[in-house]
């Protein structure tokens, strides 16, 4: 027979148990629907079953001469040198957001050419460049 | 000349420390209870080394000396001095070196102050502490060297990034260093007490000051970060869940944890092996953070410029001191006889605990899944702040609930009568929480338990106040200051929240934009010139419509010239019960100005509750003292 004192143990090892699988478990689901894909234009060019409305980022170049600026928003292509979306942006720009610059923008697609953008993620460096960034541009430079 | 003396001194400081690791395991074998003369001189030199290393370092940064790379590349003659001076942490090269100093200072310090304790628990601890500053000295000769010399000497430097030009960051990275490298010297303290058979109560003791200072200068470190981040940045928000801010949240929470657990082992002997995976993990989780954000992996606002073989050598550093601690804790593990009572102070002590755990982990998961799921598939994602607030927030309501009542608990058992007091406050929370939707507007279910619990841990702080005024004694002062400073700032959290006003839109000069409450006029532009930049001033003039109230901000373009930069300054109109913020950008010379406007509710009140968090740790070191 099992003492009291070790049922009490094995009671407790139990409930550490049970509440650590249900953390972890609440942990991923919650990751799982909040995960932001990043995409660079021609990636969701090419995706069929892109998600319209999902929280997602978008990145690559401001293409040159793109950008608009009306009282309400700012709209700017952003460009991969084979396809382009065009995005539109309130508020304020970080301050290295320039043409022909990179860019990561986070937002929802409204359709696959035309992206609302809720951030425009700040760079703190003039010669950094996000990686992510960088494949693309290596990939379709030459 | 700069240079050969740095390098000098910190080829000293290495010697030193091979031969104090040898000195003090020949002292091992001494009979007595008392350390060698000869061991603390070795630990003095080497502090006096590193210290002016440092200060060397500080002079090249001062004369502008651009015969040291780290000079010519992060400085600048026309930088203000005391930007200058900053400069000599503000890079990577020379906050290694600050986290050498620390390293030393701490190892001495704790050699002197704790003269109380086992001879051989102090001595393992010296020599873990020296290993840990061989393998920081050696990552700092071979790849991160801050005297490194160039020839010919440059004219002129590259200049300090100008968003780093600022009194908040420049105090913000020692701040963090000593909290961050502090850690280091109770990871030493934890294997030493391991190996030597030094556990329990006393080995509390012996760490607990400086479980103490670390935490408090972390907590300061992370709310001045956050401080700088608000009015810097320029988005109007403090915390963003950014890596670079995780990879900091990361040993608090450990830390936080280990701080109580402590007053466990203290108290009740009992504990001891958790306390130890704690001490152990704060240091380690400190290294993966530096390592986080120097490698470069992670994409964030610190991004130094990276570099590859960096993060491999402290990436190995860190699997080796993961390995070692893992072999020392397991095969010196022993077992432990837990008599708890369920409803006692430690259960609950522990809870806190598994909170924080629990939050460590979902951090963790959250800032590190991303970067496995690069490596193994190469999908690019990323993690955004809703999934930490999903998470997390929740999980605030019954931490803050236990933070007020459990101090209450007597060490054994729950009495009864105090049930009836925690009753009455909860219903008073209820009440005010009534009374705050009803004049303010509604909130989810969730704020709503939120605000009650905040405001019951504000009540539940005061009557404890009040009660401690008639004492002499005063040991649960910072304690309770400290949660007081929890409780506020979860609830002005929680109104900042709910309450902010934001408008973001465009105007040209001389338009008036009306927003819910405020006449905004963008009167005009003026141009202003500084030392090292020139700015654009907006002048806006805001009228609040409820009261007529005429307000002028003034947010900045400026123009630095070294290295050629634009930064946008907001313009941050402080007052008791709320901030107005406003900040504008300007893109491809447009004649609209894109404008940011925020009214942000009892903005001030939560840096001081942070702040107030801090002063009850610090309160505590205080009291100590005056008690011995």
């Amino acid at each position: 027979m099992l003492t009291k004192k070790v049922k009490n143990r094995i009671y407790f090892l139990f409930f550490i148990f049970l509440l650590s699988v249900i953390g972890i478990f609440l942990i991923l689901t919650s990751l799982n629907k909040n995960i932001l894909y990043f995409s660079s234009p021609t990636e969701i060019k090419q995706k069929e079953d892109i998600q319209l409305g999902k929280a997602m980022r978008v990145g690559g170049m401001v293409k040159r001469n793109s950008i608009t600026i009306n009282e309400k928003n700012i709209q700017f292509i952003v460009t991969d040198f084979e396809n382009e979306i065009l995005i539109t942006y309130s508020g304020t720009v970080p301050n290295l957001f320039a043409e022909e610059k990179g860019v990561v923008v986070e937002g929802k697609l409204s359709d696959k050419n035309f992206f609302i953008a809720e951030r425009i993620l700040a760079k703190h460096d003039e010669n950094y460049m996000p990686p992510e960034i960088k494949k693309i541009m290596e990939k379709n430079a030459k | 000349m700069l240079s050969n003396i740095g390098i000098g001194l910190i080829v000293l400081v290495l010697i030193l420390s091979f031969l104090t690791i040898y000195t003090a395991s020949l002292d091992l074998k001494m009979p007595g209870q008392s350390i060698k003369k000869g061991i603390y001189k070795l630990s003095l030199f080497q502090t006096t080394f590193t210290v002016l290393s440092f200060f060397t370092l500080i002079i090249g940064f001062i004369n502008s000396d651009f015969s040291l790379s780290n000079v010519y590349e992060n400085s600048h003659t026309t930088k203000p001095l005391f930007y200058k001076i900053a400069g000599t942490w503000g890079n990577h090269e020379g906050s290694l070196l600050l986290w050498v100093n620390i390293l030393v200072i701490f190892s001495y310090l704790f050699l002197v102050f704790n003269h109380t304790h086992n001879k051989k628990f102090r001595l393992y601890t010296l020599i873990f502490q020296n290993i840990l500053i061989l393998g920081f000295s050696f990552f700092l000769l071979l790849n991160s060297n801050p005297f490194n010399s160039i020839y010919p000497i440059p004219l002129e430097g590259l200049g300090l990034n100008p968003i780093l030009q600022d009194p908040a960051l420049a105090i913000h990275p020692p701040l963090l260093y000593v909290g961050f490298v502090g850690c280091s010297i109770y990871f030493s303290a934890a294997m030493a007490s391991l190996i030597s058979d030094y556990r329990g109560k006393l080995f509390a003791q012996s760490i607990k000051t400086w479980v103490k200072i670390s935490w408090c200068f972390q907590t300061l470190g992370i709310t001045v970060g956050s401080i700088w981040a608000y009015y810097e940045l320029g988005w109007g928000g403090f915390w963003f869940w950014d890596p670079v801010e995780n990879a900091s949240l990361l040993p608090w929470f450990a830390i936080t944890a280990l701080m109580h657990s402590l007053i466990v082992l203290e108290k009740r002997n009992t504990l001891y092996s958790w306390v130890v995976i704690l001490c152990l993990s704060t240091f380690i989780l400190s290294v993966t953070g530096t390592f986080l954000v120097r490698s470069g992996i992670l994409n964030s606002v610190h991004t130094f410029a990276s570099d590859p073989s960096r993060g491999i050598y402290i990436l190995l550093f860190l699997s080796l001191m993961i390995f070692s601690s893992l072999i020392i804790f397991f095969t010196k593990y022993k077992k432990e006889t837990y008599n708890f009572n369920l409803k006692s102070r430690e259960t609950f002590i522990l809870a806190n605990n598994w909170f924080m755990v629990f939050f460590l982990l979902t951090v963790l998961i959250g800032t590190l899944y991303p970067i496995f799921l690069d490596v193994i598939t190469s999908v690019k994602i990323s993690v955004g702040p809703p999934f930490f607030n999903i998470v997390i927030v929740p999980l605030v309501v019954p931490f803050v609930f236990l933070m007020a009542i459990v101090p209450k608990f007597s060490w054994i058992k729950l009495q009864n009568k105090i049930f009836y007091k925690i009753l009455f406050l909860i219903l008073c929370g209820v009440i005010i929480n009534l009374f705050i939707s009803h004049f303010f507007g509604k909130y989810s279910f969730l704020s709503n338990l939120i605000f009650i619990v905040a405001i019951f841990l504000i009540l539940q702080s005061f009557l404890d106040i009040k009660k401690l005024i008639n004492k002499k004694k005063k040991p649960e002062l910072s304690r309770i200051i400290s949660h007081l400073g929890f409780g506020l700032l979860v609830f002005f959290i929680g109104i900042n929240h709910q309450f902010s006003l934001e408008e973001d839109f465009n105007l040209k000069v001389g338009e008036i934009k009306k927003t819910k409450n405020y006449e905004i006029n963008f009167e005009g532009i003026k141009i202003r010139e500084s030392k090292n930049y020139k700015a654009i001033v907006g002048n806006f003039k805001l009228i609040n419509e409820k009261n007529d109230l005429v307000q002028y901000l003034n947010p900045e373009i400026r123009i630095y010239s070294n290295p050629e930069t634009l930064t946008y300054e907001a313009a941050i109109k402080t007052k008791i019960t709320s901030d107005l913020y406003l900040t504008m950008s300007n893109v491809s010379r447009s004649d609209y100005y894109n404008i940011k406007f925020q009214n942000k509710p009892f903005m001030i009140w939560i840096w001081i509750s942070a702040l107030m968090i801090v002063i009850g740790g610090f309160t505590q070191l205080t009291l100590k003292k005056n008690e011995d």
